[in-house]
């Protein structure tokens, strides 16, 4: 907004005076952006007029990769790197295409030990989510704790895979190890654990009234604009659609088990703000427990390799698989031919399409409270990037 | 010697001795309150920290400071030279010259000026001048917006922080810190905060506005400073560390040492008019010039790590939520303790 | 809630909130630490671990199924098929070893650690150990070789194939001379009988010679692997 000083009369409220709006960079390496993301801020003051994100500082073209192995398991490892804070999900969404396309029928103890490693996955996604955006908020200490309680499920995943972060566990037809013998027996310890540490930060945290007043009523995200722009996950559930593809589009034996999908309610502040997708993602912690809680107690048996093939030589076709990731729905569509690696593998990765989002709804927020948006929407570049 | 005691006495060298004795604590205390706040906020978060230099990290603060001291000291090419040099000391400046009121013990005090802490208000301001420089010199945005958010910060609450000054200074009747003081001697029941050396009617009346302005003073001197929950202008996780983005060796060394060291000022202010300076609270046991210092040290101290524990504690605030809490909520009470005070001491 | 009912439950949720954090925050300082002070303690490594890489180059059959395996090509094989006449042991699975492995490398830097490659070995030869502490200061220490034949090995191998192929190349050549022999042989003895097919008889010849010389060069070009 400029105007011209010389011809201006001179008043004495602050009309006259030229303003111009500052572009700032928050740029690849910042500690608030979690992970190499660019975002172009235009300022009017402490106001922001517009936002555009810069992407492709983490691109690998894994993609490509896809489209030289030998194999299909070969896939795996790469479809792990994707989103590296959740990669038992991105594992569970090739796999669900892989099936789909070979036609596989898995036995039932492969469904119930992907949907406790999925739920424990998620919770673990969330400690990171919730923790980080704690660290946005200027609040050090509960990242700390959640962190805490990560490295016992990370502990969970070494014990039954030998890797705590990129784990090649969920094969085309089965998986790489049966459970070991102690496993169970850790899992509900660290159920009662955890109980405990979420209701300890949920009070530190969650209910603490200055992150209350930073976080309520801000980047409020309405129905209508979640829906067009295809967000998924917590934040489509947080402006009050009550959406979850492991309820309205089964891909395994979620049915089975007695849970709740959490909605936002707009207990405190709006539907659709920061609090509470941030709440949104606390909930769905507990829920996670439940379902780890009910399948780790009825666990049928079985062999879990027996439905893996010796050689996979699908028939030319494609298939798309989804499954309900923290983020969001992560979906990986494979195109075959005959040959023994896929002609293209595409990854629908949900923070991208989530951080699409973000131009709308922080025009007129404050540059710290940007900050909270960007903390909310849980992005990894690794997935936005590919 | 004969010379030697007559150069003692000369006033100029000896003013020059004494200032040297709350540089050299500042010096101290900022190595103790270094490694303190780390291990404190390590504790809090379930970890340790600083284990490996000398037992249990206790040399740790020796090298960083050594650290600091050798680190390479640059200048942005277009930074402007004189006033992002001057910047840092300017800070430490307007901190270590209010240094000269504090009461340190019963027999020392830097100078005994009667407008004590009329003095401590005023020179401290200097801080604000000193960070509105370095984050104009910087040359660098972000550094820009700190320092503008720090200026409305420091600018906005210092009214609720003299406001409550004031009304200590009218229940006490004296501006000069020593004599602050002394009219808390004699014991805990004598502290301000519990209603001070009066009749027990006015006494009791007094308390629950004494235990008010104690909280504004504390919540204001605690913006003053730059904590959490106020620390937006040096907010780590927006603006990469605010004005103190474009230092490095000696010069962050300086912020650093004078954030610490306003940290120690405002503590012992609030210990000072409220909880009784360096008198004893058993009376006159354990009370004496040496014995006084080490009341006073403590009782800064335990603010200090309060200060630490509230950090480390809460998130922080956004901008316009500052000015509100400083506008809105603060200084209202405050002008109503004022009135409510006065009233008290007049009737 | 009037405006000035709310301020003044703001203000005390300020408060009450902030002091139930603290008591959280004091509550976890006096609790034990969960710090584990590497180096000094170290975690115990659950068995199934994926760190590097360790092969027993004894049981090595030299199949390259791991090679093909690896998603990120960190193995490097080269092989030379052994002639039958030498005996190079027996793997410690009971497999009769017939193949030269004069080259296996795996550069473990490039190694993604899926374990991917420790599934198809058939004689189990190559393992994944829990050893994560193998920082090098040069890159090129951490290709790591596992051949246990030298230079000097690898060249008597060579020449020991070579020798082989030309023996068989040179039987082979004297069983084709000897069969053309017998041909012409069993032709002439046809010949002695009335003589009608007399236009049949050079044509056999020459074939025969021109068979001779094209087989010898054959046999070593295509045998020798690089």
């Amino acid at each position: 907004m400029t105007t011209d000083l010389l011809n201006t009369p001179k008043t004495s409220t602050g009309k006259s005076l030229r303003t111009e709006e500052m572009v700032v960079n928050m740029g690849p390496q910042h500690p608030s952006t979690h992970g190499v993301l660019r975002l172009e801020v235009v300022l009017d003051g402490e106001i922001v007029v517009d936002v555009i994100p810069h992407l492709g500082y983490l691109h690998r073209c894994f993609e490509k990769h896809c489209e030289h192995m030998t194999s299909y398991q070969q896939v795996i490892p790469y479809v792990d790197r994707m989103d590296y804070v959740a990669a038992m999900t991105n594992e569970f969404a090739f796999v669900t295409a892989a099936e789909k396309l070979l036609k596989i029928e898995v036995p039932e103890r492969v469904h119930y030990i992907r949907i406790i490693m999925a739920e424990l996955q998620r919770i673990a996604s969330h400690l990171i989510a919730i923790g980080t955006f704690g660290i946005d908020m200027g609040a050090f200490t509960p990242f700390l704790y959640y962190f805490r309680d990560r490295e016992k499920i990370l502990d969970l995943f070494e014990m039954t895979c030998g890797a705590r972060l990129l784990y090649n566990y969920m094969w085309i037809g089965g998986l790489s190890h049966d459970l070991p013998p102690n496993f169970i027996e850790k899992t509900k310890q660290f159920i009662v654990e955890f109980k405990k540490s979420m209701t300890e930060v949920n009070d530190l945290l969650n209910y603490n009234e200055i992150f209350i007043k930073r976080t309520a009523k801000v980047g409020v995200l309405p129905r209508d604009l979640a829906i067009n722009y295809a967000c998924s996950g917590p934040m489509l559930r947080a402006s009050g659609v009550d959406f979850d593809l492991r309820r309205d589009d089964p891909y395994t034996l979620y049915d089975r088990f007695d849970w709740n999908v959490v909605v936002g309610k707009g207990e405190v502040g709006v539907v659709g703000d920061v609090w509470n997708r941030n709440m949104v993602r606390q909930n769905e912690m507990w829920e996670s427990l439940k379902i780890i809680e009910q399948a780790v107690n009825s666990l049928p048996e079985g062999d879990v390799q027996k439905a893996i093939p010796k050689r996979i030589r699908p028939v030319p076709g494609d298939a798309y698989g989804r499954v309900e990731g923290p983020r969001g729905e992560l979906g990986f569509y494979i195109v075959a031919e005959e040959n023994v690696t896929p002609f293209r593998v595409k990854g629908r990765a949900p923070a991208f399409v989530n951080l699409s989002v973000i131009n709308e709804i922080s025009k007129g927020a404050m540059l710290a409270d940007l900050v909270a948006i960007i903390g909310s929407i849980d992005i990894v570049l690794g997935e936005v990037d590919r | 010697m004969e010379n030697f005691i007559a150069l003692l006495s000369d006033p100029i060298v000896a003013a020059i001795l004494i200032a040297f004795i709350p540089l050299v604590f500042i010096l101290v205390y900022a190595l103790v309150v270094l490694y303190g706040e780390m291990k404190m906020a390590a504790h809090i978060q379930n970890r340790l920290a600083y284990m490996e230099n000398g037992w249990h990290g206790t040399l740790q603060p020796f090298a960083d400071m050594l650290k600091l001291l050798q680190k390479e000291d640059i200048i942005p090419a277009a930074a402007d030279k004189l006033f992002f040099i001057m910047a840092p000391y300017l800070v430490f400046v307007g901190t270590y010259a209010s240094f000269a009121v504090l009461p340190f013990s019963s027999g020392f005090i830097g100078s005994n000026i009667d407008l004590g802490v009329f003095y401590l208000v005023a020179v401290s301001s200097l801080v604000v001048v000193g960070l509105l420089m370095s984050g104009w010199a910087s040359n660098n945005k972000w550094s820009l917006f700190g320092a503008l958010r720090s200026a409305a910060q420091i600018v906005s609450y210092e009214i609720p922080g003299v406001l409550a000054i004031l009304g200590v200074v009218m229940v006490l009747g004296s501006m000069n810190l020593q004599e602050m003081t002394k009219l808390q001697d004699g014991g805990i029941q004598n502290w301000l905060i519990l209603g001070g050396n009066f009749p027990l009617g006015q006494k009791l009346a007094l308390v629950p506005f004494m235990v008010i302005l104690f909280f504004i003073y504390l919540l204001s001197s605690m913006a003053e400073v730059n904590r959490t929950p106020f620390d937006l202008p040096e907010a780590e996780s927006e603006l990469v560390q605010g004005y103190n983005t474009e230092y490095s060796g000696m010069k962050f060394a300086i912020f650093y040492l004078a954030e610490y060291a306003n940290l120690f000022l405002v503590s012992a202010v609030v210990v000072t008019m409220f909880f009784g300076g360096w008198t004893s609270p058993f009376g006159s046991f354990m009370s004496g010039p040496v014995w006084s210092a080490f009341w006073f040290v403590a009782k800064g101290m335990f603010f200090v790590f309060f200060n630490v524990w509230l950090r480390w504690t809460l998130p922080r605030l956004r901008v316009d939520q500052l000015m509100y809490v400083s506008w809105k909520v603060l200084t209202p009470f405050a002008l109503a303790c004022v009135m409510a005070v006065g009233l008290i001491m007049v009737w | 809630m009037t405006a000035l009912t709310t301020y003044f439950v703001d203000i005390y949720n300020s408060v009450h909130s902030a002091m139930v954090g603290m008591k959280i925050t004091i509550g976890q300082m006096v609790s034990p630490t969960v710090t584990l002070q590497y180096p000094r303690e170290k975690k115990p490594m659950p068995e199934r671990v994926r760190n590097r890489l360790y092969m027993n180059f004894d049981d090595c059959i030299g199949c390259e199924l791991c090679a093909k395996a690896c998603p990120v090509d960190c193995i490097d094989i080269e092989v030379l098929k052994a002639p039958p006449t030498e005996n190079l042991g027996e793997t410690s699975t009971g497999q009769k070893k017939r193949i030269y492995v004069t080259k296996f490398d795996i550069d473990i830097a490039k190694c993604c650690y899926c374990g991917l490659c420790v599934y198809p070995c058939p004689t189990e030869c190559l393992k994944m150990t829990d050893v994560y502490e193998f920082s090098e200061f040069d890159r090129h220490n951490l290709i790591y070789n596992f051949t246990t034949m030298t230079p000097a090995d690898v060249e008597s191998a060579r020449a020991k194939v070579k020798v082989y192929d030309q023996e068989q190349a040179a039987k082979k050549a004297a069983a084709a001379a000897q069969a053309a022999a017998a041909k012409a042989a069993a032709a002439q003895a046809a010949q002695q009988t009335p003589a009608a097919p007399d236009a049949a008889q050079p044509s056999p010849a020459p074939k025969q010679e021109q068979g001779q010389n094209q087989n010898p060069p054959a046999p070593e070009s295509g045998k020798e692997q690089q």
